[in-house]
């Protein structure tokens, strides 16, 4: 589904991603984690041209990403993305959050997106605040809105950046229960996040990133078996599992 | 010495001073209008646009707020006639003063709308617009209805400003003879040699408008402070 290959990036002089390569095959989740400033965030927005790239190649759903004659928009509408800061639309009510994109891009009619955004946020457990601004809702409830509304777009693949790092803790869990009934259902999912028993519970495979370069890609299991070839993922598995 | 006052002049010449108030409404209404529009696709260009664009556009915002606007005025009163009568061949073609006085107003204003609508694209956060583009929108469409809506909100304020800052500035049309508010009182006043009365009454009305200008500033900022402060964590 998402294939990244030989990557590279630089801002000015300072190289951010180093030669990163990773697969998502279809139905799989996995998970990217590293020390701030790994690059882990810079990678999943290349995925979507959110973040341009110098060298290397990134295939999503068959399509190059960095090729010149791609039409981004038709590309970035099947690939959902959630923020760590939610960027819900402000001035916009929930139910104009979810149907925006879905009129403009997708062309649907304003029943027939009223009612897919309907469906959506009953699956996040928000419809009665489909009236409300983002303003009136809690961080959480935010986030999940955020889902709901890349969902709308019927994506074949979902990009979470750091979804749960700017909630506070007793928000993080209504999140994760969205994005693991998600993993349950079969999505394609890649995750930047440091919530390891999220990895654990749903992740097939984790990616750990290190200074720019892709350090590890093994299967969750053996991942946190401490199977990971650096020092440096075992050091970081300490530090954020207490 | 006391002076007595004649308010008469001001009651038989009302009819006049509407028309005055008129034309000084009608000159804010359309220089706001287009200004804010040309303003805002100057800013868009300015942020947006490539590099020799947006040079190009800083440019245009430089040199007409450099310019004194009696002069920006002046040029399109005298000097755009013999330009265009060149540029068609029409020797008998003319622009007369309104429209010599809209062009001029709407291009000075458009160079500071677009500074104030520069200023509120960059206070929309650059996530919406990575938001708006993830879920597939046009860099344009995102523009339209994600980032653009909320500049011009959290810009309210200051686009009114402005706009309180023109109502003043339409008096210099008198250099070109049009019947503005303030040039029609002026007619009165020195018909009947009533200056003071007059010019009193025109700075109460100002000062009126004015005053409008400053509550709505201050209503819409005590609105959003109550209602728009909780919109990111």
């Amino acid at each position: 589904m998402i294939e990244v290959r030989n990557v590279s990036k630089w801002y000015g002089d300072f190289q951010v991603l180093k030669d990163c390569s990773a697969t998502v095959s279809k139905g799989e989740v996995v998970v990217v984690c590293g020390p701030s400033g790994s690059g882990k965030s810079t990678l999943i927005k290349t995925i979507n041209a959110l973040e341009s790239f110098h060298q290397g190649e990134i295939l999503v759903d068959g399509t190059s990403v960095g090729a010149a004659g791609t039409d981004l928009p038709q590309l970035r509408s099947r690939v959902g993305m959630v923020f760590q800061h939610f960027e819900l639309f402000p001035h916009l009510s929930v139910m104009q959050n979810l149907t925006l994109a879905q009129r403009r891009v997708l062309r649907r009619s304003e029943e027939e997106a009223a009612q897919k955004a309907e469906l959506l946020l009953l699956r996040v457990g928000l419809l009665s605040h489909c009236d409300k601004y983002p303003g009136q809702l809690s961080g959480g409830q935010q986030q999940r809105v955020a889902i709901a509304r890349a969902l709308c777009m019927d994506p074949v693949v979902m990009l979470f950046d750091e979804p749960t790092s700017a909630l506070d803790p007793e928000m993080v869990g209504e999140v994760l229960d969205v994005m693991t009934s998600l993993a349950q259902d079969g999505m394609t999912m890649m995750c930047v996040t440091h919530e390891m028993g999220f990895a654990r519970k749903v992740g097939d495979r984790v990616v750990f990133m290190d200074a720019g370069v892709v350090v590890d890609d093994l299967p969750v299991e053996q991942f946190f078996e401490g199977r990971a070839k650096s020092g440096r993922a075992s050091a970081f598995l300490s530090q954020v599992a207490h | 010495m006391e002076y007595s006052f004649d308010w008469g002049t001001l009651a038989r010449g009302w009819p006049y001073l509407a028309q005055g108030m008129a034309m000084t409404l009608f000159l804010v209404a359309v220089a706001m209008v287009a200004g804010i529009l040309l303003g805002t696709l100057l800013a868009i260009a300015r942020v947006f646009g490539p590099k020799p664009v947006q040079v190009a556009t800083a440019g245009y915002v430089n040199l007409f707020r450099s310019v004194p606007l009696i002069l920006t005025i002046f040029w399109f009163y005298f000097l755009l006639p013999p330009v265009l009568r060149m540029a068609t061949g029409d020797p008998n073609l003319t622009v007369g003063g309104i429209y010599s006085a809209i062009a001029a107003f709407t291009l000075a204003e458009s160079a500071y709308y677009c500074e104030i609508m520069r200023a509120g694209i960059g206070s929309v956060r650059n996530g919406q617009m990575h938001a708006a583009l993830a879920l597939g929108l046009t860099r344009w469409s995102a523009l339209r209805y994600v980032v653009l809506p909320q500049a011009f909100r959290n810009m309210t304020p200051s686009l009114i400003n402005q706009t309180v800052a023109l109502l003043k500035d339409t008096s210099l049309v008198y250099v070109i003879s049009l019947n503005d508010f303030l040039g029609a009182a002026t007619r009165l006043a020195q018909r009947d040699g009533r200056l003071v009365e007059m010019y009193l009454f025109v700075a109460a009305v100002y000062l009126g408008l004015c005053s409008l200008g400053v509550w709505l500033v201050n209503f819409l900022q005590k609105r959003r402070t109550q209602a728009g402060v909780r919109s990111f964590s």
